[in-house]
């Protein structure tokens, strides 16, 4: 009844565990863990990052209780006990390139732009510093307008470094791969700004010991209103230009043909990559390479019956291409009936996913009716009679997890699913329903639906995506451009197409002008 | 067949006299109407005046009372047994043609040949 029957001919590689602590699961034809690491070219089952446990009701038929049900399967011995087979490098080198925890680059801009703040934030409260430190008594006295413009002074700085705080001093969420030209030309101007400043700080100040102190402090209040100014410019480069919506990409995921539409405003092809990526692991249901094929028993069928006789001389030339040529159309003449198969074969596939869907909601509806939130005035009426046992919310969710298991992992088999949900995950989500009073319904939403990917990452991780494009990735969008998001196993081809112009035109509409007419025409015999 | 409002309405009439048939429990005269002051007078496909909210007849069965007694299809019907049916509702007209208690309808049709003919034979618009 399973499809897993049918794979049994396939070989399978195996390796044993890197680590001694579990036996990998092996009879399941799925060639994915979590989320995106398949090996198309090896006919093997990528194995479990250690720390997960798998559901597997071949091997744990009767006792679904068992906390070791990951542990129960059998190993088949392939390869040598010393090596290490190919998935296991390849896994290895993943991990290493999808994760960036620490890495230094990712911090060099962030920092750059933090020194030079703080040197630009320090820069005015140096130039009315340095006249009192050195030359103090030959200074002019300068009474109420020098007081005035220290207050300008304090408050504008104030909201320099506020503004600041909030726009800049974010945590860098993508590194892009090439400079991102706005931020570095603000950070030159910024740059320029204040050291020719300092320049004409310096020759004009410093240098002749210059007594006009009231002058020294409408210099620094200028400096401060320039820094003002660029905070603003920096406002409109990085953050309000591209708001205004201007082309529309098309992301098409080139494995399985999710596609989705996002406007965007006017970015360069890095950014408007990186904002892409942001709505993808919300938007697009998580790719599942177990869904995605025709099964072979429909697509092997067509290859296999010709064979070509050759009966020219033997020694002219082997007609290869001919041949094959031949073969193909003999092949599409053939009468084909794999569409029959498919459409019999997707129907039966449906139902069954129907049947355990319907079996799945019934226990789960059932398991929740065992269970029932403990109000504190019932203490006074039943304690006398029979106490109750009180259990927090973990044992609750593992005493009612039992009657719906195997509903649950018939379920997630039939939907292939099996991957991302371990049963450890499973009590933790019936726990968390059962603390925030949700029905089984609610608690059924995550593993009716394939969710966004973002429900099924661990975000301690980077994602390391490689941009593809013809043209350079700091140019602007334009209007019939293509790029690809690569990751390892998939891609996202990306679309951009304008929006179109909007001719607005404006009608009036007397209220008094809406008149009515009965358009009756009827015919009576008589 | 236009009319001045206000003024009376001037028309060459024929007059036809028609038999209501039993028909089991209903007593039938075969044709059908259409029209009235209640109904949309554009629609209509037998007048000329397409603001005329007359009755006309739109339908008339074949070897009923109706078309032995002459009415023809596209007949405006200016009176039933003395009632006016110039300026009357659709239900009213069929009313008036189906009183239970009378065996005949003796109606006031014109047509538009009839005007032509007596145009023929007299040379010229009849006059009041």
């Amino acid at each position: 009844m399973d499809n897993e029957s049918t794979y049994s001919g396939y070989s399978y590689k195996s390796s044993h565990s890197r680590s001694s602590r579990k036996h990998r699961e092996r009879r399941d034809r799925h060639r994915s863990k979590n989320h995106d690491i398949t090996n198309r070219g090896e006919k093997s089952v990528i194995i479990q990052a250690p720390g997960q446990q798998l559901l597997d009701t071949e091997s744990t038929r009767g006792d679904d209780r068992d906390d070791n049900w990951g542990e129960t399967t059998t190993v088949v011995t392939g390869t040598s006990v010393d090596s290490i087979s190919n998935e296991d490098l390849t896994r290895i080198s993943k991990d290493l390139e999808d994760s960036s925890p620490l890495e230094c680059r990712r911090y060099i801009s962030p920092a750059l732009g933090a020194i030079l703040g703080l040197l630009s934030l320090l820069t005015p409260l140096a130039f009315l510093a340095l006249p009192q430190l050195l030359w103090r008594d030959t200074l002019d006295p300068c009474g109420t307008p020098c007081e005035g413009l220290y207050i300008s002074l304090a408050f504008k700085l104030l909201i320099l470094l506020i503004s600041t705080w909030a726009l800049f001093l974010r945590p860098p969420r993508a590194t892009l791969p090439r400079f991102f030209v706005f931020r570095c030309l603000l950070l030159a101007l910024v740059f320029l700004f204040v050291a020719s400043y300092w320049l004409f700080y310096g020759v004009r100040v410093l240098e002749p010991r210059e007594t006009d102190y009231r002058g020294i402090v409408g210099y620094a209040a200028s400096l401060v209103d320039a820094l003002l100014f660029i905070q603003y410019l920096a406002l409109v480069l990085l953050e309000v230009r591209h708001l205004q919506p201007a082309f529309c990409l098309k992301v098409v995921r080139s494995t399985d043909g999710v596609s989705r539409f996002y406007n965007v405003g006017q970015l360069s092809i890095q950014r408007a990559a990186v904002w892409l990526l942001d709505q993808y692991y919300s938007d697009f249901p998580v790719y599942n390479p177990a869904l995605l094929n025709l099964p072979k028993s429909i697509l092997t069928k067509k290859m296999s019956a010709f064979k070509i006789y050759n009966l020219e001389e033997e020694n002219g030339t082997n007609n290869s291409t001919g041949q094959s040529r031949a073969m193909i159309a003999a092949a599409a003449r053939r009468r084909d009936n794999s569409h029959n198969e498919y459409y019999y074969e997707e129907a039966e596939v449906e139902r069954r996913v129907r049947k355990r869907k319907a079996r799945l909601v019934v226990a789960v509806e059932e398991a929740f009716t065992h269970i029932k939130r403990h109000q504190d005035e019932e203490m006074a009426t039943s304690s006398p009679k029979h106490p109750r046992e009180l259990m927090d919310p973990r044992e609750a969710a593992q005493a009612i997890f039992a009657p719906m298991a195997r509903a649950m992992q018939k379920y997630l088999r039939a939907t292939r699913q099996q991957s991302y949900h371990s049963m450890e995950s499973i009590i933790n989500h019936l726990q968390f329903c059962i603390t925030h009073n949700m029905t089984p319904k609610a608690f059924l939403e995550r593993y009716l639906t394939a969710g966004p990917t973002v429900q099924y990452l661990d975000s301690s991780r980077g994602r390391q995506w490689t941009l593809v494009s013809e043209e350079p990735v700091t140019s602007s969008l334009r209007q019939g451009q293509v790029f690809c998001l690569r990751r390892l196993d998939f891609s996202l081809v990306v679309t951009v197409t304008p929006l179109p112009f909007l001719r607005l035109g404006e009608e009036f509409i007397d209220p008094k002008s809406h008149k009515f007419v009965l358009k009756l025409q009827s015919e009576t015999s008589v | 067949m236009s009319f001045v409002p206000g003024q009376p309405v001037i028309a060459v009439v024929e007059r036809i006299e028609i038999k209501k048939l039993r028909h089991g429990d209903n007593l039938i005269l075969g044709f059908s109407i259409g029209g009235g002051i209640d109904q949309d007078p554009g629609q209509n496909p037998f007048s000329e005046d397409k603001t005329d909210k007359g009755i006309y007849v739109t339908r008339i069965s074949q070897g009923g009372p109706a078309d032995e007694a002459g009415l023809k299809m596209g007949d405006k019907i200016m009176q039933v047994n003395g009632w006016d049916m110039t300026v009357v509702t659709h239900d009213e007209a069929r009313k008036k043609l189906t009183k239970k208690k009378e065996d005949v309808v003796r109606l006031l049709v014109t047509r538009k040949t009839l005007e032509e003919a007596v145009k023929h034979s007299k040379g010229k618009y009849p006059r009041p």
